[in-house]
């Protein structure tokens, strides 16, 4: 732990008495008024953090992890109002303090970095002056000199290296990663001794989520600034935080020691929590139907009944192959002012073959390629070059009418179930709609498949009356994949279909499609950036670079000998790999 | 960015030619014959009827008659009124007036769109903000003229603190009272759009990061909401400024204001083709014009929007 005999941090600040908690949070209940009454976030919530320690709270979305969070510093949603108990930070309750008497503690003693990298940087302003206008605010410099030294000192703290450099470029000009490092920057900038970092990589790749953490905890402790990290994740929570508070429903049900959490976890909950994450250690989920399932099971067990098959490559190799793709390239030209535009090879010559009734996971980070490789087979965009061939029919000289019919045999699920139903439709009519595009069936049939489709993803059929605001995440994603089984297909490419959801929404849905293929001999084309889900669903894995293929071959082999260092980097930053979780 | 005011620039060239082309038709095709029509009630005698037609060129077919305009038109001669007057001298004269007058209606109608648009939307669904809708919705739904000739009654002569109209010499402060009408009448867009993007951003991302920074409201309004609100405003405010240039024609008829929409109204009148046509051409480039810099000041207040 702390080392007594260091009196002071690296910014200069003298040490706050290790002894006495820096914040403590005690009965917190937070309210938020909606148009159906009072819906309470969080009810009776206590927890102590103390100087230099890093506290993790895990939860799925919901939990009021995060409403927590910006109940420590007052800026909860404009409905949401603090309703009971009390923050105490160095002591003082905060609660009744003032906005005025709030800009004081924010920044300066509680520092916070939001979730979202993309919107929470005014695009307006250049990254120095947000930077700049955080260190003014705070008293930590003055005089236009040293603002500036302090801000480009904070960025390159933060990761920025060339920040004397950037100062002056816009949000728009960085990248995702890029501009998280600049709002951690803001969030030290003040050197508070407190700082929230709310799912602060959540929107960023891995390999990115790796390098931000490890600079944000060697920052913190280089600081001794207390960090409160907010995550869905619970491998991220073990590796970086010492203490871990796990919510549900607004309540605390487990907090201690993290390692000892995940190792010996006590509450249900987070029993379950453990079991559904994806970890490396995980297998590939296999069809609960074969054994003896009773009703109530929950996901855990499911995960326990997989069993692993052990001629699973025999079987793939036996299978025809239902998806091929020989050199595919798909170019974009990319404008550079003028009339100048440069090439953009956004999918560089790969091939692949996927057997029938198995899965094939491509994977990589942002702008490698794999959703454009998505796209390509699915026919919504022409390849530049290549040819794919689904189930014996080629695209490319395909005429309309069959690629029409094509289309029929393949569907897609995206990742968004909160963008991909349209929100005027019903249930029933937004599951009905490809058959009626196809003109199967009548009315009455194509009611009754509605309902056939609605108890295969395992929803009560009323739903089909019901419109999307009224479902949750993991209820539209199921909606999502009736709707792309609707027509009866062979394959189904489903890009990040799993990404947007909570673990244990995503064991259930992962579940559900390890099911659907062994009932329907489904072909998987699974797009993900989550190693770790890969490991569960996969046969067989294409890791993309840069838009070609570094590295591919059946699931366990990568995951054990990985070849390539790229995919050996990307294996590495999955959080928490080398942990042993308990159940 | 030059290349990008080339192009547009360039994309003006048609656009100039279709507009003239069109209204030259449309006068060309309006009853009556102005030649005729000038010398009244009198038979004028065929020989000098002939003479001024060749005069004009209005002897030639249409079509000619245009190219031959467009001729003048280009070398920078615009033609003659039938008064004798130079076109070019007529439009110098009226064109400040409008110009002064539409400047001071778009200034204010800005200032007024802003300041209450912010009040509005930081009160939203308080007393100030319900008033304000209210008023909006009132002055919105009184037709301009009507709004013009009540100012006029009330406050230029029931009051006498306004002149009732404004005559040869237009200056800022006679024609201060129809600009506050004119912005009085469409301000309620402007303002609507700002009310609406301060309630936006007040519960944007960013906004909540600034004051978690430390920040007081009286930085965060003005630097991270007013600021970012101006973007819409501003691009209302610009379009509507080439549409008011245009549009003067029944303030300034209410007002006696030697403006170009009286100028024009009377050209109409008398049926003078090419003064219509000249000033109508003017209008078009200065309308394109003023577009152009709506587009360029976009890419000024937001970063994002460069122009290749």
């Amino acid at each position: 732990m702390t080392d007594t005999t260091v009196q002071t941090s690296a910014s200069g600040r003298p040490l706050a008495d290790p002894s006495k908690p820096l914040v403590q949070v005690k009965d917190l209940e937070v309210t938020f008024k909606t148009g159906t009454g009072d819906v309470h976030a969080v009810r009776g919530v206590s927890f102590d953090i103390y100087p230099g320690e890093t506290v993790a709270i895990v939860g799925e979305s919901g939990s009021g992890k995060s409403t927590t969070a910006t109940a420590l510093i007052k800026l909860l949603a404009g409905n949401g109002r603090i309703s009971g108990g009390k923050v105490l930070v160095e002591g003082k309750d905060i609660t009744g303090y003032s906005e005025r008497q709030m800009a004081s503690v924010r920044g300066g003693v509680i520092g916070y970095v939001p979730q979202d990298p993309m919107s929470n940087l005014n695009p307006v302003w250049s990254v120095g002056f947000q930077v700049r206008e955080a260190i003014r605010a705070n008293g930590v410099a003055s005089g236009r000199k040293d603002i500036q030294a302090k801000a480009i000192e904070v960025l390159q703290q933060a990761g920025l290296a060339d920040a004397e450099r950037r100062m002056e470029q816009y949000p728009h000009q960085f990248s995702g990663g890029m501009r998280q490092r600049v709002l951690i920057g803001i969030g030290l900038g003040a050197d508070p001794k407190l700082l929230i970092a709310d799912e602060p990589t959540s929107a960023l790749d891995v390999t990115v989520q790796k390098v931000i953490l490890d600079h944000l905890e060697s920052l913190t402790r280089e600081l001794n600034t207390a960090l409160l990290l907010i995550t869905h994740d619970l491998g991220l929570a073990a590796e970086r935080a010492s203490k871990l508070i796990v919510m549900h429903r607004g309540r605390i049900v487990e907090s201690g020691d993290s390692l000892e959490i995940l190792q010996h976890p006590q509450h249900p909950y987070t029993k379950q929590l453990i079991a559904a994450a994806p970890s490396l250690a995980s297998r590939r989920i296999h069809s609960s139907t074969g054994a003896a399932v009773t009703e109530g099971v929950d996901a855990i067990d499911m995960l326990k009944l997989a069993v692993k098959h052990e001629d699973t490559e025999a079987v793939i190799e036996a299978a025809p192959v239902m998806v091929s793709v020989k050199d595919l390239r798909k170019t974009y030209s990319i404008r550079r002012g003028g009339f100048k535009s440069e090439p953009l090879h956004a999918v560089d010559g790969i091939s692949f073959e996927i057997h029938k009734g198995t899965t094939l996971a491509l994977v990589g980070e942002s702008g490698s390629g794999k959703s454009t490789a998505a796209r390509l087979v699915l026919g919504l965009e022409p390849p530049t070059e290549g040819e794919i061939v689904v189930g014996g029919q080629n695209m490319a000289g395909a005429s309309a009418k069959q690629l029409f019919d094509l289309r029929r045999r393949m569907q897609v699920v995206f990742q968004d179930p909160y963008a991909s139903l349209d929100p005027q439709r019903s249930i029933g009519a937004i599951i009905a709609e490809p058959l009626k595009v196809h003109g199967v069936g009548d009315r009455v049939s194509r009611h009754a498949r509605v309902e056939e489709l609605l108890e295969q993803v395992a929803l009560p059929t009323e739903l089909a009356h019901r419109y999307p605001n009224e479902l949750s995440g993991g209820q539209r994603q199921r909606v999502a994949i009736a709707r792309a089984l609707a027509l009866k297909p062979e394959v189904v490419v489903l890009d990040e279909a799993v990404s947007a959801l909570d673990v244990l929404v995503q064991a259930q849905i992962l579940q559900l499609l390890a099911d659907l293929q062994e009932e329907l001999g489904l072909t998987y084309l699974f797009i993900t950036h989550d190693l770790a889900v890969v490991r569960v669903v996969a046969d067989a894995v294409a890791v993309m670079e840069q838009g070609k293929i570094v590295e591919a071959g059946p699931t366990d082999e990568i995951f054990e000998n990985a070849q390539q260092p790229y995919t050996q980097r990307l294996l590495d930053a999955i959080p928490g790999a080398g942990i042993e979780f308990g159940n | 960015m030059l290349m990008y005011v080339v192009r547009r620039l360039l994309q003006a060239i048609p656009v100039f030619l279709g507009t003239t082309f069109l209204i030259y038709f449309m006068v060309f095709s309006m009853p009556g014959d102005p030649i005729i029509a000038l010398f009244g009630d009198k038979t004028p005698n065929p020989a000098v009827l002939a003479a001024i037609r060749e005069q004009y060129n209005l002897d030639e077919p249409f079509i000619v008659q245009y190219f031959l305009y467009l001729q003048n038109l280009v070398t920078g001669n615009l033609g003659v009124t039938f008064s004798g007057q130079e076109v070019v001298d007529v439009l110098s004269r009226a064109f400040p007036v409008t110009l002064k007058l539409v400047a001071m209606a778009v200034v204010i109608e800005f200032i007024l769109a802003v300041v209450i648009g912010l009040i509005s939307g930081l009160r939203k669904g308080g007393i100030i903000d319900n008033a304000n809708l209210v008023t909006a919705l009132v002055l919105s739904s009184v037709p301009p003229f009507v709004a013009l000739f009540v100012a006029q009654y009330f406050i230029g002569i029931k009051l006498g603190w306004a002149p009732v109209t404004v005559g040869a010499n237009a200056t800022w402060g006679s024609m201060l009272l129809p600009a506050i009408v004119i912005a009085l009448t469409i301000y309620v867009t402007g303002m609507r759009l700002m009310r609406g993007s301060v309630i936006e951003a007040q519960s944007a991302d960013y906004v909540r990061t600034a004051a978690a920074k430390g920040l007081t409201a009286r930085r965060i309004i003005p630097v991270h909401v007013a600021r970012n609100s101006l973007i819409p405003v501003v691009t209302n405010t610009a379009a509507s400024f080439g549409a008011l240039i245009a549009g003067t024609t029944v303030t300034e008829g209410i007002f006696n204001i030697p403006g170009v929409g009286k100028v024009l109204y009377d050209a109409i009148l008398r049926g003078e083709n090419a003064t219509v046509v000249s000033f109508v051409t003017i209008l078009t480039i200065l309308y394109v014009i003023v577009n152009i810099l709506v587009d360029l000041l976009y890419a000024v207040l937001d970063p994002r929007i460069r122009y290749v």
